[in-house]
């Protein structure tokens, strides 16, 4: 049993309506109660999509159980034939359902339906979202796709996005059009976009573009061994990645054509005198393997920021994470407990978060500006604007998200300098975010007079002179003061200690 | 007392024939609960004993509110807890322990049992029984479920309150007891109306804080604000409680009716009702004609939600002209419903349960004016050009008495003016 407040990611059969959803011509016949339409909403509602996800619910009850739950998923799946005549369907059980034992792969096997009905078997209570689509997504290619000759031009099949994905609408433009200026024409892809007929021939690509390891490695890994089809391993996230990528299509595609990087704006942005204030930013990193791990490289090499904190829920791609993480000098952080991440990040005080939604609501509470660069994400990281994180112009777009969460160069000198004017102070957050700023949530004893923290007292002044500092560095600076005086066997924290602190962690 | 109102309608849909259906839903579960009551009740932890989908369901519900640590969790079942049953209560044990020492605020515990629990039979009682003799004094342990093979959205509210009435204390006093969570600001106003008629003390279920005076005995008389507690109705019935039958408060009429059964009751008289009443009613009056000017003669579709429905459609009906097609509602008992059903006009089929489907076929067809649906059929309900109101706002709002009324008819209205709004602005 394993106490959670708020989960990274959904049940392994949210992961295959993910897939079901991002194809057409595709439907799911879940063997799920009621409740479990809840999956419904995560589409319509936060990713704004204008249909129904392609899933039946058979939506048993307790009166049907142990008498005709197995003809009640006959009966919706023939339903969902008839009405939706797709052209093939998957079907499975969500946790409730794998408890009852009535095998939905069987029986909708022996139902005599003339499309392909591919069972899943996404293991409940052990495994998660991302596996559930990953899975789905394997299933579906192994049960389809055929062996066929290789188109004339060399072509590749893009793998991996999926609905509910981040950016993975504008991602996959961005990279399609990348490949276009290579003469690489795309075949497939999928799941995003695909019917069951294009998956069919998808053997007919030269290699495969695999944008997303989380949700499409496993098949990846299939089609390389089923069609010869080698798959890309870099992710173009950032300059220096799509600059990799690059290089391993040519490689793989033989292609020579030159690349236009004309609208590659970011690293003169990056190198624009303005920039110089974000040297040496701490950043703490959370999220998805996949995209921490590109974000962690973007904020060492792309922007100069020190990464402070790096991390990644999901388990499966922990051991790339734990290397880079100790080439960069952070112990790694692997776990799907947001309380844990809360306390890293508390502990790291860095100057800006690079997470999650849950990592913005952490953001939030102790007041550090944040970014949103992984899944899950809320409704307003579904961009009504062209935003890829792929790609040159995904470089583009991310020195704006990076940048735009933090406080302004100059007016990061000016709230130095004149610290108390009434009108012009942190609290009111970087001024180009009018109301929408991160407001600090400061303990309010601290607020009144001199308090304990560990076993050193701020005296009053230094309590003041602390307030005199901008909030987004005054938690780095409490704490530090703190270690720094206890280190030193104080009991007292006076300006000078302040001070002395100040200096001994001097950059 | 109830002169002003309009008479109530020649033939009502109280016996309209109910077109039952059995297919598939497409609902929330009872868990959903949880997100209003954790705060309505401030010293309560809900902890779900369920899967990842149950923690995620939640999480997604919740998905648009604070975040901070909320006061509910899921207890996720693993592997392990699968294999045997004693393990699983042994590591509940140890769950609730580590909870309860992280949140020494916790005075209450509710067990909540989700569809996994229930069907390993994991029995949440027992464990219950076990956990409250284990932390008392300080925490009170008690259990229900909110599985979705047992409950439907709202209903996740009635089994927690019915799990509660059993051990409300015992009195003899003559006592008006309201029962159903509303917003404290709705509560106060409530309050205030009942305390100027001369209705006191008044008990709620449930109640701010496990200490309130809240009891239960012979003498108690119940009136519902709520319109989907029906296993609380008979939980209280069985402690000897009588309840007071009456239409649910929404809306000047439904308040004015409501509130007139409840002074009925307790013997307060029309001079007094109507001093108390006239000015809110006027305002109420007033605040809803301005929506009504949007919806008067539109026509509504209700698929089943929250069993506010059918309240909710006489409100529309008889208050802002509109006029409802199908009037769609999970579960109908008659006991609770009938009083509303009295009030709606004759016209509209009435269905209880759902295919959804078909029932998509049915509103497609039928091309309402607005449709009032939940959050995975709404927006695609909207690009095939029909306007929604999703219905979980209806329960996440505070609707219900006097000075909401105008709130509850413009949260309606909001719909149609929005479209209105877009079109004139493209053409
Ligand atoms: S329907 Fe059952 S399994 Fe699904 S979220 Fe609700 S309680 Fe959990």
């Amino acid at each position: 049993m394993k106490l959670t407040v708020w989960t990274y990611e959904g049940p392994p059969h949210v992961g295959a309506i993910r897939v079901a959803t991002a194809m057409k011509g595709l439907h799911y016949v879940l063997h799920a109660p009621q409740g479990d339409t809840y999956a419904d909403l995560l589409f319509t509602m936060i990713e704004r999509r204008d249909h129904r996800p392609p899933v039946t619910y058979t939506t048993f009850q307790a009166r049907d159980l142990g008498s005709d739950t197995a003809s009640l998923f006959r009966t919706a799946c023939q339903d969902a034939y008839d009405r939706f005549e797709p052209e093939a369907i998957i079907v499975g059980a969500s946790c409730t359902a794998e408890l009852i034992q009535d095998d939905p792969g069987g029986l909708a096997e022996t139902m005599g339906l003339p499309v392909p009905v591919i069972p899943l078997e996404l293991p409940s209570y052990q495994r998660k979202e991302a596996f559930g689509a990953d899975e789905t997504f394997y299933r579906i290619v192994r049960a389809l796709a055929q062996p066929c000759e290789k188109t004339a031009r060399v072509s590749c099949n893009i793998l991996g996005g999926t609905a509910l994905g981040f950016r993975h609408r504008d991602d996959i433009a961005e990279i399609t059009n990348l490949l276009y200026e290579l003469g690489i024409e795309v075949n497939v892809c999928a799941p995003l976009g695909a019917t069951p007929a294009d998956i069919a021939r998808m053997g007919a690509a030269h290699f495969n573009v695999l944008l997303y390891p989380e949700t499409g490695e496993t098949a990846a890994r299939h089609l390389e061994r089923a069609f010869d089809q080698p798959y890309t391993k870099t992710v173009p996230i950032g300059t220096n990645a799509t600059r990799a990528f690059v290089e391993e299509v040519r490689a793989l595609s033989g292609s020579t054509a030159p690349l236009d990087d004309r609208s590659l704006r970011q690293t003169w942005w990056t190198r624009s005198v303005d920039s110089t204030y974000l040297t040496g930013k701490r950043v703490f990193i959370f999220g998805d393997a996949t995209h921490a791990m590109a974000m962690a490289k973007v904020a060492r090499d792309e922007m100069g920021f020190e990464v402070a904190g790096l991390g990644c829920y999901n388990r499966e791609f922990a051991r790339p994470l734990r290397a880079l993480a100790k080439e960069m000098g952070v112990e790694p952080l692997i776990t799907d407990d947001y309380l844990e991440v809360e306390r890293a990040i508390e502990a790291a005080q860095p100057e800006m978060i690079l997470g999650t939604q849950m990592e913005r609501h952490i953001g939030k509470r102790l007041g550090i500006p944040c970014a949103v660069i992984s899944a899950p994400v809320h409704v307003q990281d579904f961009p009504a604007r062209y935003s890829p994180v792929m790609g040159f112009e995904g470089a583009n777009v991310l020195f704006d998200t990076l940048v735009h969460p933090l406080v302004m160069g100059l007016e990061e000198h000016l709230l130095h300098m004149f610290r108390e004017d009434f009108e012009f102070h942190d609290a009111a957050g970087p001024s180009h975010h009018g109301g929408h700023a991160p407001k600090p949530v400061e303990a309010p004893a601290t607020e009144e007079a001199p308090a304990a923290t560990g076993e050193v007292v701020w005296l009053h002044d230094a309590e003041r002179e602390l307030k005199k500092i901008p909030f987004f560095v005054r938690g780095k600076a409490r704490r530090n003061t703190e270690t720094f005086a206890m280190g030193q066997g104080l009991t007292e924290i006076s300006i000078d200690t302040l001070y002395e602190a100040k200096a001994h962690y001097a950059r | 007392m109830t002169e002003h109102l309009p008479p109530p309608p020649a033939t009502g849909c109280r016996a309209t024939p109910v077109l039952k259906e059995r297919g598939q839903r497409e609902v929330f579960c009872g868990l959903t609960g949880i997100i209003w009551l954790h705060r309505k009740m401030q010293d309560a932890f809900f902890l779900v004993v369920g899967s990842r989908t149950c923690a995620h369901l939640l999480q997604s519900a919740a998905g648009v509110m604070i975040f901070a640590e909320p006061r509910f969790a899921t207890a996720i079942l693993e592997e392990s807890d699968l294999a045997g049953l004693n393990d699983a209560h042994a590591e509940l044990d140890r769950t609730v322990s580590e909870l309860l020492a992280r949140r020494p605020d916790i005075r209450q515990l509710f067990l909540v049992g989700s569809c996994p629990s229930e069907v390993i039979k994991l029995d949440l009682a027992r464990a219950a029984e076990r956990l409250t003799v284990e932390h008392a004094p300080r925490v009170r342990v008690l259990n229900y479920s909110g599985s979705g093979i047992e409950t439907t959205f709202t209903q996740g509210e009635d089994a927690c309150l019915a799990a509660m009435v059993p051990v409300l204390p015992e009195t003899q006093a003559d006592e008006l007891l309201v029962v159903g969570a509303l917003p404290d600001v709705v509560e106060d106003q409530m309050l205030g109306l009942l305390d100027a008629m001369g209705i006191g003390p008044v008990r709620l279920l449930p109640a701010r804080h496990v200490d309130a005076d809240t009891a239960v005995g012979p003498n108690t008389r119940f009136a519902l604000v709520q319109p989907f507690l029906g296993d609380t109705h008979a939980a209280l019935t069985r402690r000897g409680a009588t309840h007071i039958p009456a239409p649910f408060p929404f809306g000047e009429e439904g308040t004015t009716a409501w509130l007139a059964a409840v002074a009925r009751a307790f013997g307060v008289d029309a001079e007094t009702f109507a001093r108390v009443t006239e000015a809110p009613r006027a305002r109420a009056r007033k605040a809803i004609a301005q929506a009504a000017e949007t919806l008067r003669a539109k026509s509504v579709f209700f698929f089943p939600d929250s069993q506010l429905e059918i309240p909710l459609a006489r409100f529309l009906a008889r208050e802002c002209g509109m006029e409802p097609i199908e009037v769609g509602s999970p579960y109908i008992h008659d006991a609770l419903h009938g009083p509303d059903l009295d009030l709606l006009p004759a016209g509209p089929a009435i269905s209880e349960g759902q295919d959804v489907d078909k029932q998509l076929d049915r509103c497609r067809a039928a091309a309402p004016d607005l449709t009032v649906c939940g959050l995975g059929l709404a927006n695609p309900l909207e690009a095939e050009g029909l306007s929604t109101k999703w219905a979980i706002e209806l329960v996440f709002t505070p609707v219900h008495f006097y000075e909401q009324a105008g709130d509850l008819a413009a949260l309606f209205a909001r719909s149609l003016k929005r479209r209105a709004i877009l079109q004139a602005a493209t053409t």
